[in-house]
């Protein structure tokens, strides 16, 4: 995947993909299901719509704050980690990022790696960065470890493996591990867990992602179930953590709220099972913990993102999933179809800032503009009002001012322009308007029953013998 | 106290109303109506039974013929300045004091909330847009709300399912008024679909632009509107029954969906002026 901006990009096939996944019955009950009760889950957890609504307009206040001082906060969060002992690196671009990163490995001349759960990671496609350089990445999360086995990409920012039944996942076991074959959750659980036990204790590096990153106190915080987190940060001499620009956040008390929001609106838990808080490397009177600690801000599109005021609320985002748990697309496509690091809404409204318009011109289209996303947000960010957005810069003229995204104007098209101004003219113009409801109706025999691809599922509406406006004006008169 | 208080509680939201409750002005003597484009071509009698609802409850009905579109499917696609131009036509039309009916919600909230980011840059417009808006009523909420009807179900009684469209759930905050009208009736029962809170599909141009999701998604809406035993459908909104009765029909099933102000004109009669139809 190419990042530079002159590269002519190949669009994502999202149509096909999803046609794909579609017809796939298995794929659409998993999701269907998974998602269900993920929106049950969530659902328990704000009985009191008023205390959510409270909690989102906290969540969101405290989010803009942050992004509001964005460069002052990380300047205070670099100083304040380096004083914490913790190095901080700063990547334009995914290259950059995975250089650094391997920069440390060669160091340490480490050759096995053990991740807890990153999608900047996954941004990055660190492993196969690394892994082409003889350094050998091992995901410790259950759900990264499945997906790496089966040598696929998370479907799911939070859950990587939903897309996947325990049958799959004990097929999976059984031919990869060479373990017996069972369907019982907790002894695959267990199988992974015996599986990945050693790899922590052999690995040279720890790779994690971070929640929030905390700018008065320079800490780094992380919530994860499974304690492979805490493993991954903790165990390997070297930790090396990987974040986007705007995940940090002022101070400790801006976390109280966003990290119940996060839990409670991701998985429905109150809290989960590990939050790491890490401030440092081992100190000498300590007994364990990494001898060195890395941090790598990575902005990647961010800041493109960050210069315009309404898109910059895409950055809010606290990776909590919801939007994606209660999207209809995604459920009935799953997250691979999007082709994309992070599916669903917010994948739609991050993508294109990081992979430009060309490659991703299908995504601001995809959505129906039901609006769940918006609506379970915790953080407020007004995902269709820029989806509406993106729409605009993709058919916006390419060489228009201001240029506010990469890759304006990717769908751009006279044609269609025409046809929209036409459509105004139409729709200004009373006299003509009425003329043309008058033809419409009264050539209402002449309605093609295949009008294109509204007919694959619906048989073609049919326009009344008379418009609303002439039986309003026999009813009320011309008014 | 709100009629609404008297709403079945909403099991399938997943969230509260975006913003505080509205406060509704009283019951005026003169109303718009917006008939939106979608109606004017395919259900003009959705439209006319508006009307008439509106005129039982003994309000002169209003309906500029110089009014076309909201201007909606363009500002969706992203042709933010030929919505604008649309909208502004609009605007000029409906500039009295006069409330402005919509029956559906998703011209409604257009009207009402994204006609301010179209004018964002034209401050004198916006007082105009600011006006617009604070007397922008959906029509089940404006039947409810400042007519504070009072229906009396007539005829057989009839168990229905309704489908309430996502702008009306989620811009308009009035997913509950179609279901307090139907709940002051005596002969219906109301039944919920699986999902229902899930959108049906449409999405405008989306149900072209993307036809294999959105047709999946429509399969699912009518698939549940059947499942649920309703021997009638309703919704406040006709793009959604644009496409759910498109898919009704292609699938060779007799049920279709009708506009609320259809069934409610059919079979009701109005307590609250005492009038017949
Ligand atoms: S956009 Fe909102 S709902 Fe979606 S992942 Fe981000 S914070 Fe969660």
């Amino acid at each position: 995947m190419s990042h530079v901006a002159d590269t002519p990009a190949q669009p994502i096939a999202f149509t096909r993909n999803a046609r794909e996944a579609l017809a796939d019955a298995q794929l659409r009950r998993n999701f269907r299901g998974a998602m269900d009760a993920l929106m049950d889950k969530r659902r328990n957890q704000f009985p009191d719509g008023d205390e959510l609504e409270r909690l989102r307009a906290f969540g969101n206040r405290v989010r803009a704050r942050a992004l509001s001082k964005l460069p002052d906060l990380l300047e205070r969060l670099e100083a304040n980690l380096v004083r914490n002992g913790v190095q901080v690196h700063w990547a334009e671009t995914v290259e950059e990022a995975n250089a650094i990163v391997h920069g440390i490995a060669e160091r340490h001349a480490a050759r096995k790696v053990i991740k807890g759960k990153s999608m900047v990671s996954e941004e990055m496609e660190m492993n196969h960065y690394l892994g082409a350089r003889g350094v050998d990445c091992l995901e410790s999360d259950m759900g990264e470890f499945i997906v790496q086995l089966r040598a696929e990409k998370p479907s799911h920012i939070i859950m990587p493996a939903i897309h996947l039944n325990a049958g799959q996942v004990a097929k999976l076991f059984h031919d990869k591990l060479a373990v017996e074959y069972t369907e019982d959750v907790d002894r695959l659980i267990q199988i992974g867990r015996e599986t990945l036990r050693r790899n922590f204790f052999e690995a040279d590096i720890g790779v994690s992602g971070v929640n929030f990153a905390i700018a008065e106190t320079g800490t780094l915080l992380l919530v994860e179930n499974e304690g492979n987190g805490r493993m991954s940060t903790t165990v390997p001499p070297v930790h090396i953590a990987v974040t986007g620009i705007e995940k940090v956040v002022e101070n400790l008390r801006d976390v109280i709220p966003l990290l119940s929001l996060l839990t409670r609106s991701a998985t429905g838990q109150p809290i989960t099972t590990y939050v790491n808080m890490i401030s440092g490397p081992r100190k000498a009177d300590e007994l364990d913990g990494p001898q060195e600690v890395h941090l790598v801000l990575l902005d990647n599109g961010r800041s493109q993102a960050f210069a315009d005021g309404e898109l910059r609320q895409t950055l809010n985002c606290i990776r909590c999933g919801a939007c994606m748990n209660h999207c209809p697309v995604y459920t009935r496509i799953g997250g691979h179809a999007y082709g994309t690091v992070y599916p669903g809404p917010i994948g739609k409204i991050v993508t294109p800032h990081m992979l430009g318009l060309e490659t991703t011109r299908d995504l601001p289209t995809a959505s129906s503009m039901c609006g769940a996303c918006g609506e379970v947000c915790p953080v407020k960010i007004p995902i269709p009002s820029l989806l509406r957005r993106l729409r605009e810069e993709a058919v916006r003229a390419p060489a228009a001012e201001p240029h506010h995204v990469r890759g304006q104007g990717a769908k751009h098209s006279r044609k269609e322009t025409l046809v929209w101004r036409a459509w105004r003219t139409l729709n200004t113009s009373p006299g003509l308007y009425r003329a043309a409801m008058y033809a419409g109706t009264r050539l209402r025999g002449l309605m093609p029953a295949d009008i294109g691809p509204w007919t694959r599922y619906r048989s073609a509406p049919k326009p009344a013998a008379r418009s609303l406006h002439e039986l309003a004006r026999e009813h009320l008169g011309e008014q | 106290m709100s009629p609404l208080s008297s709403a079945p509680a909403n099991a399938t939201r997943v969230a509260p109303p975006l913003e505080a409750a509205r406060s509704y002005p009283a019951k005026p003597a003169d109303v718009y109506l917006f008939g939106t484009c979608v109606i004017d071509v395919f259900f003009p009698g959705a439209g006319m039974d508006a009307i008439r609802l509106l005129e039982r409850e003994g309000i002169r009905v209003h309906f500029p013929q110089a009014q076309s579109c909201c201007g909606q499917p363009a500002y969706t696609s992203g042709y933010t300045d030929e919505a604008r131009e649309v909208a502004r036509a609009q605007l000029a039309l409906f500039a009295g004091d006069w409330p402005v009916v919509i029956p559906s919600g998703s011209c409604a909230g257009m009207f009402r909330h994204h006609y301010f980011e179209l004018f964002k840059d034209e401050p004198e417009t916006l007082q105009q847009v600011a006006s617009l808006s604070a007397r922008t009523f959906e029509l089940a909420e404006f039947l409810l709300e400042v007519c504070k009807v009072r229906f009396e179900h007539t005829g057989a009684p009839v168990r229905l399912a309704l489908h309430t469209s996502c702008s009306a759930r989620r811009e308009m905050n009035t997913h509950l008024h179609g279901r307090a009208l139907l709940a002051q009736l005596a002969g219906v029962e109301r039944v919920e679909h699986d999902h229902e809170s899930e959108c049906c599909g449409f999405g405008g141009s989306f149900s072209v632009r993307m036809p294999e999701i959105s047709g999946a998604m429509v399969q699912d809406k009518t698939a549940a509107l059947k499942g649920s035993g309703a021997a009638e459908v309703v919704s406040a909104d006709c793009g959604c029954l644009l496409n759910i009765n498109g898919c009704f029909e292609k699938q060779g099933d007799t049920l279709r969906g009708e506009h609320l102000a259809s069934f409610l004109l059919r079979r009701t009669t109005s307590a609250s002026t005492g009038g017949v139809r």
